[in-house]
């Protein structure tokens, strides 16, 4: 078979970083090709050359046996190369025909809507990518967003379409879906690229797997050849495990922590979102709070670090009041943070590592003195904590942004642990990360639990609550429907009441 | 009939919203490509007194002076306005500085008033000028005389304008792409539209616009050159653009409320109504707070539809 694309020796360097180091694909004609690899292993920047938005500083791109420099995006698309971007590459307030002819140099001066309204719907039928062409983009899910980004590259005549991260925002059974339509792309003759970092998709879908690891390529294998196991292995260089963690001491819930009588609070739109929740943290406990996003969780977290008033209800650390909506006394009283949102609610992501190492302390006569900082020992801090914490970074004063997903994460982990809290919340710590930095945070959060910490972990990943709570609620419209004890905890029993089932008492 | 103050309004509130609205539409354009230009009022001002210059200067026939007159004040606005998008397209410094910037540098105490001096504009009439036409004889027809078929003729420019432009930016392709860069230049450059040059055309473009506002001023309102004599009408279409929901029709009957309020002191006046002719100066301004307090609820953020990406210069490889 022929290739048709193959990229020999690509580097492509960044301030401090680079993130490809002499990578080398080659991909044939009709196939679907997984670029397997951890998130900082240069999968993103790889395709980002590819489509002509980077140049690479070294190495060579041929397409169909020709090389090629692009030096645009649209020298890539007239090359046949499309891109379905892991964050949409669409006008909101357009409309779906809209985006789809936008930047097409052949379309007429004048625009025919409804021209491009029945393209729009002949390649929708095609390939199953039921989308409405005259929605606007804001009106649309996520997973219908990502249709109208394959229709609009189908609709340029891509024979390549790069896909990077496609199912991180879409439900199983949307996957599917997409797993079909790509099927019946390759069935076609198109080339598929297929960019991830989840090992089951990959075995599910792809024809052969080239692995990435730290900028450089590992190998590339059949998928016929391989099995889980082996590409993890690849991807990371050790092999990994995820199972329950076991913890050497175990919680002590004869003291609490954190404890929360009544608590209701309303949404940013003046809704109520979270109804007299009550529940207590012990020491040393993880208590994982499972829910399908938009539950309240994220009010919840907000009331307890003070960045939310309370309507009604009390919370208490160690017996201590936190006055309402004041996250300077949540934090005087011991409560850690680690948000969801970590680059723009954890982190000022245009200032320095050390700044942001110091957000918290600064006002401690260490680090500042008649109101004055003192550089030297911001700067001090930081460097033991980037040590400890084993944070990759240029050095202390780089921004947090340039910074990659766990490393972001480690940033603020040093951050919130060094403040000796007694109590830590945190929203979907492992969201976005590797597999490597998902252990290294997982292992992080245990030793907090192991010092005594009550831990309260708030993530839409059934499999980490699972793996590490003690104590697992369950939130459903602002309320808390269900509690279990986690080794008790049925799988079945927990989607049913995070969907907003009642289970009758006792019943399995 | 025609002295009826209604219709003297109605007539002058045209008159004088024209050089709102050309500055505002200017506006339109740049902002459409996510550029915030508030160096409107210099820009204005660079464009009068170059107009002025040429109007005293250029031999020929006087259709022939006024029409190099209009060129070279939307050429002068054109200059300046590239100045701008030199500095927030390419070097991608605050766009709000910068339009600051160019203001104060070109305004009324600034190039504007320099130019003025050493090309001695301000000590002679500006004799050749943009008039009011009698158009199809009906300039006295009862009511609509006045107000429609006696205006000059950048009035009549304007109206062919405020179509020509709609149809660009919402039925053409290059409009399209053009709102593409301002909601979001990362999906236009991905789809390959080259982001820079429609951000320098349509920002040099809407420098022009304001150029030919200040035209208006010094060859058809005043008209002859006065030191910033535009009086602040550069805020008054920074704030019609939004006014008007960077939509020409809209910003057009925004321009010609303002027109009504800058024209009413001098109306009010010459009938002799006694009302502080600086409270009436002032008309326009307050009007121009309001509006800018009512649009920025967020019911109007929703709905109004500012391009997403204004005010945000555009980079590549950030990460």
């Amino acid at each position: 078979m022929t290739s048709a694309v193959r990229m020999t020796g690509i580097v492509k360097r960044f301030p401090g970083v680079v993130a490809n180091d002499g990578v080398d694909v080659d991909i044939r004609a009709g196939e679907v090709h997984a670029l397997l690899g951890e998130n900082g292993a240069g999968k993103s920047t790889l395709s980002n050359i590819l489509t002509g938005l980077y140049r690479p500083d070294e190495g060579t791109v041929e397409i169909d046996g020709r090389a090629m420099q692009f030096s645009s995006p649209r020298d890539a698309l007239d090359a046949g190369i499309g891109m379905v971007h892991q964050h949409f590459r669409l006008v909101s307030t357009f409309t779906v025909a809209e985006n789809v002819v936008l930047g097409e140099s052949d379309s007429p001066f004048m625009m025919d809507q409804s021209r491009v309204a029945q393209q729009v719907e002949e390649l929708s039928n095609r390939y199953g990518l039921a989308v409405d062409p005259s929605a606007r983009i804001w009106q649309l899910s996520v997973g219908e967003q990502q249709r109208v980004e394959i229709v609009k590259v189908l609709y340029r005549g891509a024979k390549v379409l790069i896909l990077d991260e496609p199912t991180a925002v879409l439900t199983p059974i949307e996957a599917d879906a997409l797993f079909k339509t790509l099927r019946a792309m390759v069935a076609e003759g198109r080339t598929v690229i297929f960019i991830s970092h989840k090992l089951d998709e990959v075995m599910k879908v792809s024809d052969r797997v080239t692995v990435l690891r730290g900028g450089k390529t590992v190998g590339t294998v059949e998928t016929v050849n391989t099995n889980t196991r082996e590409l993890a292995s690849l991807m990371v260089g050790r092999s990994v495990e995820f199972n329950r963690v076991a913890r050497s001491i175990p919680a002590d819930v004869s003291q609490t922590v954190l404890s929360l009588r009544g608590v209701s609070a309303r949404d940013d739109r003046g809704r109520d979102a979270l109804h007299d929740i009550s529940l207590t943290v012990g020491r040393g406990e993880i208590v994982g709070v499972a829910g399908v996003a938009g539950n309240g969780q994220r009010e919840l977290a907000e009331a307890i670090s003070g960045m939310r008033a309370l309507s009604s209800g009390h919370i208490d650390v160690a017996g201590e009041q936190v006055q309402s909506g004041r996250a300077r006394s949540a934090i005087a009283k011991g409560i850690a943070h680690i948000p969801e949102d970590r680059l723009h609610t954890g982190l000022a992501s245009s200032h320095s590592v050390e700044d942001n190492l110091a957000l918290k302390n600064y006002r401690s006569s260490s680090l500042s003195k008649f109101r004055v900082l003192r550089r030297k020992a911001i700067r001090a801090q930081a460097t033991d904590l980037v040590q400890n914490y084993d944070v990759k970074t240029p050095d202390t004063v780089t921004p947090v942004r340039l910074l990659s997903g766990g490393n972001v994460q480690k940033v603020l982990l040093a951050r919130e642990f060094s403040s000796l809290p007694k109590v830590l919340i945190a929203a979907s710590p492992t969201r976005g990360l590797d597999v490597g930095a998902i252990e290294t945070v997982r292992a992080r959060l245990v030793e907090a639990a192991e010092r005594g910490v009550g831990i309260l972990l708030i993530s839409e990943d059934l499999d980490e609550i699972m793996s590490l709570a003690d104590r697992i609620v369950v939130m459903y419209e602002g309320r808390l429907v269900d509690e279990v004890a986690a080794e008790s905890a049925d799988r079945e029993r927990l989607g049913l009441t995070m969907g907003g089932s009642t289970v009758s008492g006792g019943a399995r | 009939m025609n002295s009826n103050i209604f219709v003297i309004i109605a007539s002058s509130a045209i008159f004088y919203g024209t050089p709102l609205f050309f500055a505002a539409l200017g506006g339109i354009f740049t902002e459409r490509s996510g550029v915030l230009n508030l160096g409107v009022e210099g820009t204005m001002l660079l464009g009068g007194v170059s107009g002025a210059w040429a109007s005293q200067h250029v031999p020929g026939s006087a259709w022939f002076t006024v029409l190099a007159a209009i060129i070279i004040g939307m050429a002068a606005g054109a200059l300046t306005s590239t100045l701008l998008a030199i500095l927030c397209v390419t070097l991608r410094t605050n766009q709000t500085v910068a339009g600051l910037a160019i203001t104060i540098f070109a305004g009324g105490v600034g190039l504007s008033s320099y130019f003025a001096n050493i090309w001695k504009v301000a000590e002679a009439p500006v004799d050749r000028q943009v008039r009011r036409l009698d158009v199809f004889g009906w300039a006295d027809a009862p009511v609509v005389g006045p107000i429609l078929f006696n205006q000059t003729i950048l009035t009549y420019l304007s109206w062919v304008l405020v179509v020509l432009a709609s149809v660009y930016l919402f039925r053409t392709r290059f409009g399209l792409q053009l709102r593409a860069v301002g909601e979001s230049p990362q999906t236009a450059d991905a789809m390959g539209i080259n982001v820079v040059k429609y951000r320098y055309l349509h920002t040099i473009l809407g420098g022009a616009l304001a150029g030919l506002g200040g035209v208006y001023y010094s060859l058809a309102i005043v008209p002859t050159w006065v030191d910033g004599m535009t009086k602040g009408a550069g805020w008054i279409a920074i704030a019609l653009v939004i006014f008007g929901f960077w939509r020409p029709s809209i910003t057009l009957i925004g321009a010609y409320l303002f027109g009504a309020l800058q024209s009413l002191s001098s109306t009010l006046k010459a009938r002799n109504v006694q009302v502080s002719g600086d409270v009436l100066d002032a008309l326009p301004f307050f009007m121009t707070i309001v509006v800018l307090v009512l649009v920025s609820t967020r019911f109007a953020h929703r709905r109004l539809g500012a391009p997403a990406a204004l005010g945000f210069p555009y980079e590549r490889e950030e990460r």
